[in-house]
This record gives C-alpha cells, structure tokens and sequence, in this order.
C-alpha cells in the first residue's frame, strides 16, 4: 500500500492518520464515564497502530512514474478479501442468532450475546461489512475500466475503504456494547454517522474525479447505478439519521423525529437502503460482470435506460408499504402501494435484460459455475421483485407483516441476489486482480454455488412455511367468534422451522467459508509469468496526474 | 426520449443532477407534508411526557433491541384489536424520538401492555422467561437485575428530547436525577416530587422489588408498564371500526 504513495502522499496520510488519533483521544476524554470512551479509544488504538506502521514505511523507495499508465487496483484487493472476511462474520452470527431463536439459553447469561444485540451485528455485518465492502471495491474496478482511465490519486480509495471498514468496527461493537439508535440498518450512533459522511464524499469525489479524466466520451451503464448508490445513499443517509446527541461526552443521541413522521423517514430510509445499497449498486456489478463473463453484449441498451430511471424514480415511493394499517395516514400507505406494485416493470426488466444477455451463452452456464451464480442471482432477482411486489398490495402484506415471510423475503433478495452476483463477481474478478492464472479449485467454487442454492432455498421455505402459518394462526377465528389460537401456539408452531432455517443459513455460510479459502489459496498461488491479455488491461494512454 | 438520454450519459454532472432530481420527488411529497397536515396527529389533551426512569427504562429496551422481536403498533385489523386492545394512534408515539414501532413480532405486539401483569410477573420473567412460559423464545436478562441504572445524565437526556420537541419544563429536568430515583422508592422523600411534575397516574412504586436500589430493571419495568397509558385516546375516541 504504501510504497504506492509519493513522498506528498505518504505525509497527507500521516496528517490523515494523526487527526484520527487526536480525534480518538479527544472522543475518549470527553466520553469519561460513558461508552463513547470505548470507542475513542478503539479508534485512537487503531489508528495509532496504523501511523507507526506508516511511518515505519516512509523510507521505502518512491514508487516509478510507469504506474500512472496502469490501473490502480490495490485497493480492490483489499477490498475483495475484507468483502469474504465481513461475509463469513456476517453470516456466522446470522447462523448464531438464528440457532438463539431455536434454542434461546444460549445466551449464557452473556449481555453481549443476547439476540437483541447480535441481531444488528449480523444485519449490518452481511448489508454494510460484505455488501459494502464488495461494492467500493467492484466499483473501483469497474470505473477504471469503464472509463478507462486511472483513480484520480492513491491516497483516497485507501482512505474511503479502509475509513468505511472503521465505520464497520464502530458500528459492530457498538451494537454488542448496546449502542443503537433502534433504526433498522441505520443503528450505528451520530458519531458513527458523521464519520460515514466524510467517507462517502470522498467516495463520490473519487467518483467524479475519475469520470472527469473518461478516455470514453459515454459513461456506461454500470456507473449510473453506482453513481446512483453513492448519491442516494447519503441523502438517505444524512436525513433518517439527523438527531440531537445528549452531550458532545454521549454516545447517544435522540432523532430529531418522532412518531409517525419518524416511522415513515425510517421506513423511506430503510426501504430505499434496499433499493439503492442492496439493488442500485449490485445491479452496477452486474452489468459489467455478467456480460463480461459470458462474453456477450447487453441485450438491450433502451431497457437499461427505462429500468434505471424506473428504479430510480419509484424505489423512493415505495417505503410506506411497510406500514400498511399503521398510525400512517392512510393516502401514503396506497401511494406506496401504487408505486411498489408498477416497480415490478423495471425490476423486471433488469433481471430480463440480463438473462436475454445470456442467450447464446446459456452452455457456459451450465459449465462455469461462476457465470451460474450470476444468472441464478438474476433469476432470484426477478423471483424476490415479484415477491416483493406482491407482499406491498396491503391485503397480502396485512398477513404477512410482522411475520417470518418478510424475513424470507429478504432473504431470497439477500442470499438469492445479492450475495450470488457477488460470489460471481468475486471469482471471476479474482485472479486477474491478483494477476493469477486461475482460480484455486473450480471444484471448490461448484460446491460453493450447489450450498449457496440449496441453503437459499432451505432457509426461504423454511420462512415461508412458518410466516404464512403465523399469519394465519393470529387472525384464524373460531365459530365463537374467538381467536383460535393464543400467540403462544403460534410461537411453538414456528420452533421446527426456526430449526430448517438455521441448517440452510449453515449451508449458506459453509459456502461463504469454501469461498475464503479458495480465495486465500488463489492469491498463494505463484503470480503468472506474463499474460498475453495484459498488453490490453491498460488505461487508455499514460495518464500524468497533473496537478493533482 | 432516447436521443436525450444519448447526450445525458456524456455528462457526468447532468447524470448526477438528475439523479438527485429524480430520487427526491418521491420522498419528498410523501414525507414533507406528514409535518404540514395538521389530521397527521391527533389532538389529545391528556398526553404526558416519560417519566426521567421510563426515558431511562426506553432506553434500555433499544439497548437490548427489544424492538426487534416486539412490535408496538396495533393494526387497523380485527384480529389484532381483538388480540391487543384498541388499535395504535400517531398521537401516542408523538413524543418518541425515535418511534419504536417495529416491524416483526417474535414476541407479541407491546403497544398495550402497561398495567397488565404485575411488577413481580415482569421483573421474573425478564430475569428468566422460560420460569414462567417454558415456551419462551425470548432470552434471559438477568443483568437487568443486576447492573446499577445510571441517572447522572438524566437531566441531559430531558433536555435533548426538549431540544427536538418534547415540552420538559426547567422543573424536570432540574430534577431527573432524583425524580428517577424517587419514582422506584415510593417510601423516600424523593416520590412526591414526581407525582407533583409527572401527575398523580405515574406509576410510583419498587418494580423490581429491590428497595433502595435502582437497577436497570426498575428502569425497563416502570417503562413497560406505562405502554399505552401516555394518553387514553385510543379508548376513548369514537374511532371508526377495524378493518
């Protein structure tokens, strides 16, 4: 990393690095008696650690003036690997916390291993800490060579993915300190937040920086969709989390809403963190890397403009379908509903797009597990679309909310979608990223892709079967005109199925742990000599950063 | 249509533009006038602030991520009017930064279950739920007991949720600190106090049975038996039947 940085660069980084161990001691003084020290000094330790093994860098020698004429793809290295290491933890608790609703005594009497607190360190693990980490190193990948042009600086994509990772630790080991602000996937606290902010406007810096420098004339569709990530993730980002904290010495903080405006900004953020984090960004990934790795060329341009200002538009309505027959007013539960019901259009035309790219390539499907997980997740994207469409029509959703059916619902979108392009993304980005001739074991990687779908569907029927009963047990009348069943029958109901779950969430990550090993023995493999494709893996011409 | 789009993707500024153009419309029209339609909220005259120990109290049910198994927000649907009580209004959620409505019921909804298990029940099955429902998925809080409630701070956590719009007077959160205190001690000088700034519905009595030491779990059962007692707007109002 470092022997990538000019003599200029490495001493910004020390001023970086220094500003974080005073910001660290400063946040561990004024939290004296209160878990905002904690933090301080976490990130006071960390960053100090970071400094020394900085400085102890700084003489090595200046890196030449040819690696301006290559793409700058060390911070995608990082950033793959911490993607299958935020992946297996993420995933692990995800197993834990659903074994803890099976067998709950497995709390130990342990405050930081009750359901409660691990449940945010499993969700933000797998959305922000595998998503988010596969997600800024694709996309620096995919920018480079869309645009064919270098990252604008070294320093900056270190500093966005490795202050991301920071915003991960903080969050993670607040939530099993207790610290949350209770939003679902927003509940790392305002400090946390802020920091956020910081990373992700350098983040879109790098972006534009970099589109500026284009040797292509049009930016290609990958980048809306990342472009459309980055931007609405802050806006999104920056509203649902506007609070006031007790004092400048407290880790906490109350929202500035209340209510029922509160529980529909929640539910705008929450909603659209699915539409812009979980969709927006992995559709980016897979209009490079499917078609890349089938070889074939999108199937139609027109439809990938309707889906993405389709998506773009509507994903932003649809968040109050998460309070159907709520204190919500009820004008903006059918506005919701409306608009998550015509969302089926383009969703539906992205993941079309993407299998109709596929014709004329479906052999390699059938061979090359890599290009499978890809087309399975756009099949799965499709399924949960549709899915999700339909759960929004208030009548279905008045059965199925606050049931398991929406954790099953997730969960096909998660494991069927997201996580599918990124394991297909990941092995195919893999080896040429570590300028390896191939990945470890293709064995390895269709034994990964048979647990990866049999664990999907494990785990989406096993919450399909238990919240479709649920649902019914809690409005099922008898000929009295009583409820038939106390809550508590219901509860016993669910426990066989909470066991089905845990066993296909386990075969899901025994996939993500063949993945980290595949991987870790790719990048121990010896280097390749010399490509013949590496003459064309070249930006566009020698790109002096003047000036910058 | 297309033929703009053509010259769209060539500018890197006009796709940013109009990205935020685009996504902003939605939130916009649905969220914004949430604040400027007065029927939003209902008015209720007998609204009461949190107590300093049930602020404490809520705190610890987001601590622990109670939230996450419990709902507290009644449908406008037969079945869970029958099952809960009268369904939830945006007026009772209109002090809590941030609402705690939730969004998957593990555990059955929480919106009415002030008042209706004793303190000795709550304080049991907190310490361990499977004592009293064997059943129970829920898991064992046993530090609730145990851990000492911090109070120190309590008057700055009044005056932040003053600061974005509960009406805490001077009065209250001057005196949170021992208005907490006094709230689990009936017995001390310090109870009087909180039925004079909190009025006299204010539950004043040792919740977790301990005397003279406050826990966490005083703080989390005084909090859990007041849900839906803020107001009684939800009994009373000639609401419209459940659907």
């Amino acid at each position: 990393m470092f022997s990538d940085f000019s003599r200029d660069e490495r001493i910004f980084s020390f001023i970086i690095l220094g500003g974080l161990v005073v910001a660290g001691l400063a946040m561990a003084i004024a939290g004296r008696g209160d878990l905002l020290s904690t933090h301080g000094w976490l990130i006071f330790g960390l960053s100090l650690l970071a400094f020394f093994a900085a400085v102890r860098q700084f003489d090595r020698p200046e890196p030449s003036a040819e690696r301006l004429s290559e793409y700058y793809d060390a911070p995608t290295r990082a950033g793959l690997v911490l993607t299958l290491i935020w992946g297996v933890i993420g995933m692990g608790v995800g197993f834990w916390v659903a074994a803890l609703l099976a067998w709950p005594d497995l709390t130990f009497d342990v405050a930081w291993l009750s359901f409660g607190r691990l449940r945010p360190v499993h969700t933000s693990g797998v959305i922000f800490g595998f998503g988010g980490n596969a997600l800024i190193a694709t996309s620096f990948h995919v920018l480079q060579r869309t645009t064919r042009a270098r990252l604008p600086d070294a320093i900056s994509p270190w500093f966005v993915l490795l202050g991301y990772n920071l915003f991960c630790i903080v969050a993670a080991s607040g939530y099993l300190m207790g610290l949350t602000q209770s939003k679902e996937y927003a509940e790392p606290e305002w400090y946390a937040d802020i920091w956020l902010v910081v990373v992700w406007v350098v983040y879109f810096a790098i972006y534009m920086r970099t589109l500026a420098r284009r040797k292509e004339p049009h930016i290609y569709v990958a980048n809306w969709y990342y472009m459309a990530f980055i931007l609405v993730v802050a806006i999104l980002h920056i509203v649902n989390n506007l609070a006031v904290p007790v004092s400048f010495g407290s880790a906490k903080s109350y929202s500035l809403f209340a209510g029922v405006q509160d529980a529909m900004t929640q539910w705008w953020y929450g909603h659209n963190a699915v539409a812009f984090f979980l969709t927006a960004g992995f559709l980016g990934m897979m209009y490079y890397y499917l078609p890349k790795r089938a070889n074939r060329p999108i199937f139609s341009y027109r439809m990938s403009i309707i889906s993405f200002w389709g998506i773009t538009f509507m994903y932003m309505w649809a968040g109050s379908h998460h309070l159907h027959y709520t204190a919500l007013p009820h004008w903006v539960q059918t506005l919701g509903m409306a608009f998550s019901v015509v969302l089926l259009v383009p969703s539906w035309a992205s993941a079309g797009n993407a299998l109709l790219t596929l014709n004329g390539a479906w052999h390699k499907v059938r061979d090359d597990a890599v290009l499978r997980f890809m087309a399975l997740a756009a099949i799965f994207y499709g399924i949960t679309t549709f899915e999700g469409s339909f759960m929004a029509i208030r009548a279905v959703n008045s059965l199925s909310h606050y049931t398991d059916w929406t954790i099953g619902h997730v969960h096909a979108g998660a494991l069927g979608w997201v996580a599918m392009i990124t394991f297909g993304s990941l092995y195919s980005l893999v080896p040429s990223m570590f300028k390896r001739e191939r990945i470890y074991s293709n064995k390895l990687v269709e034994m990964h892709f048979w647990l990866a779908l049999a664990g999907t569907v494990i785990y989406v029927f096993a919450m399909w079967n238990s919240g479709v009963i649920q649902g019914l047990m809690w409005r099922t009348y008898d000929e009295a005109g009583t409820l038939s069943y106390s809550f508590l029958e219901s509860l016993d109901a669910m426990h066989p199925y909470y066991i089905i779950r845990a066993f296909g969430g386990l075969l899901f990550l025994l996939g993500a742990i063949t993945a980290l090993f595949n991987v870790v023995m790719t990048i121990r493999m010896p280097a390749m000599e010399a490509t013949p494709d590496r003459g064309r893996d070249l930006p566009a011409e020698p790109a002096l950063q003047a000036g910058e | 249509m297309f033929k703009f789009h053509y010259r769209l993707e060539r500018s890197a500024l006009g796709l940013v533009g109009f990205i935020i153009l685009v996504a902003s419309i939605g939130g916009f029209i649905e969220i914004a006038p949430l604040f400027t339609i007065d029927e939003t909220v209902e008015e209720a005259q007998d609204m009461r602030v949190y107590t300093p120990l049930e602020v404490a109290g809520r705190n610890i049910y987001i601590r622990e991520g109670c939230y996450a198994c419990h709902s507290q927000m009644i449908r406008t649907l037969r079945d869970e009017v029958d099952r809960y009580g009268p369904y939830s209004l945006a007026v009772e959620s209109q002090y809590d930064h941030p609402q705690l409505w939730g969004s998957k019921r593990t555990g059955p909804d929480l919106a009415r279950l002030g008042n209706k298990y004793s303190d000795a029940w709550h304080t049991a099955h907190l310490y361990n739920p499977r004592d009293l429902v064997p059943q129970s998925k829920m898991p064992a809080y046993r530090w609730l007991l145990r851990d000492q409630l911090r109070t120190d701070d309590l008057g700055q956590h009044l005056a932040a949720l003053r600061a974005v719009g509960v009406p805490y007077t001077d009065e209250q959160i001057a005196n949170a600190t021992q208005d907490a205190y006094g709230q689990a001690n009936p017995d001390s000088l310090e109870a009087s106090g909180v039925t004079e700034r909190y009025g006299e519905a204010t539950n004043i009595r040792s919740f977790d049975g301990q005397r003279g030491r406050l826990t966490d779990m005083d703080a989390l059962v005084a909090y859990l038996q007041m849900l839906g007692a803020l107001t009684d707007a939800a009994h009373t109002t000639e609401t419209a039947e459940a659907e």
